[in-house]
């Protein structure tokens, strides 16, 4: 690939990724203290996603690399989702 | 481009590398993807074991190891912009600090377990055969889980070990950055994986 293409990430975004990361977790910290019977783990999943995405894209720079590789991580994990969801349709659904 | 005629024998292509490097961590999903399933399927049938035997855990050094090993993110991130900009010493300086950060991580689970097995909690103990199935199968998957886990951060501290040495020997440059980057690459997966974990496992009200 031609060499303009590599990018460089730089300290300081690294540091802002770093520090979302922590308040996103200190977050999940507060809001699972507090009792909200089943959304504690909706919103604790959702914010763990959320920083998941942080990670693939800015760390693991899904965001700045060739496309392939973006493509390639949102198929597995959509993969990964059907076979979550065929399987809570067998256990929600059994007698 | 031109100039990589030069050396025949040397293939390179930092693109199908990163690409290698990326199909072997979808294996890695799918593995603790299985596991997730495993663990929601018995959460979903022992809500409240689950519920209570997650209170044994202990909240405080899961955060702590949670903010250990994402600053150690950052730090292997920033070892590959050292890189990139030429600045060698700071590749290694970044480098042995994410080592370092693993190496405290790993200390904390030796005592967050051996504190579990202190009371008599591992898998096949005689205490947790007195207890419930569901509690059973918490403190089960969970020793399995975050076991596997903190395998996973030693074979990253091996990789990052290896890119340490290489790029301090120059093999490993500016110019031919991918084992960095792929070790990068897994050491943010191992975060990633514990970006789940600490939730499921330590936060359940």
């Amino acid at each position: 690939m031609s060499e303009h293409k590599n990018h460089i990430s730089s300290y300081k975004s690294q540091i802002v990724v770093l520090l979302t990361l922590i308040v996103l977790t200190v977050l999940t910290v507060t809001i699972t203290s507090v009792h909200l019977g089943p959304f504690n783990t909706a919103a604790a999943m959702l914010i763990a996603s959320v920083k998941a995405t942080i990670v693939l894209l800015y760390f693991m720079h899904l965001k700045f690399d060739e496309k392939i590789y973006r493509f390639m991580v949102t198929l597995v994990l959509a993969i990964y989702a059907v076979v979550i969801i065929i399987t809570f349709f067998d256990y929600l659904y059994r007698p | 481009m031109e100039q990589q005629h030069v050396a025949h024998t040397d293939h390179f292509d930092p693109v199908a590398s990163k690409l290698g490097m990326w199909l072997f961590i979808f294996t890695e999903i799918l593995l603790f993807g299985g596991l997730f399933i495993v663990y929601s399927v018995y959460r979903y049938k022992h809500p409240v074991e689950f519920h209570l035997a997650a209170e044994e855990l202990d909240v405080t050094i899961g955060l702590i190891n949670t903010i250990i090993l994402l600053i150690s993110s950052m730090t292997v991130a920033m070892s590959i912009t050292a890189l990139q900009l030429g600045n060698k010493k700071l590749t290694l300086i970044l480098l042995g600090t994410t080592g370092l950060l693993a190496l405290v991580f790993l200390v904390n689970k030796y005592f967050e377990w051996g504190a579990k097995i202190h009371h008599d909690i591992y898998p096949g103990s005689e205490f947790l055969l007195s207890l419930s199935k569901g509690d059973m199968l918490f403190f089960g998957l969970y020793f399995f889980m975050t076991g596997l886990h903190a395998l996973h951060i030693i074979a990253g501290l091996a990789l990052l070990g290896v890119a340490f040495f290489k790029v301090k020997n120059g093999s490993v440059n500016k110019d031919r950055i991918s084992l960095l980057e792929n070790g990068g690459l897994y050491w943010h997966l191992v975060d990633l994986i514990w970006i789940f974990l600490f939730p499921l496992f330590y936060l359940i009200h």
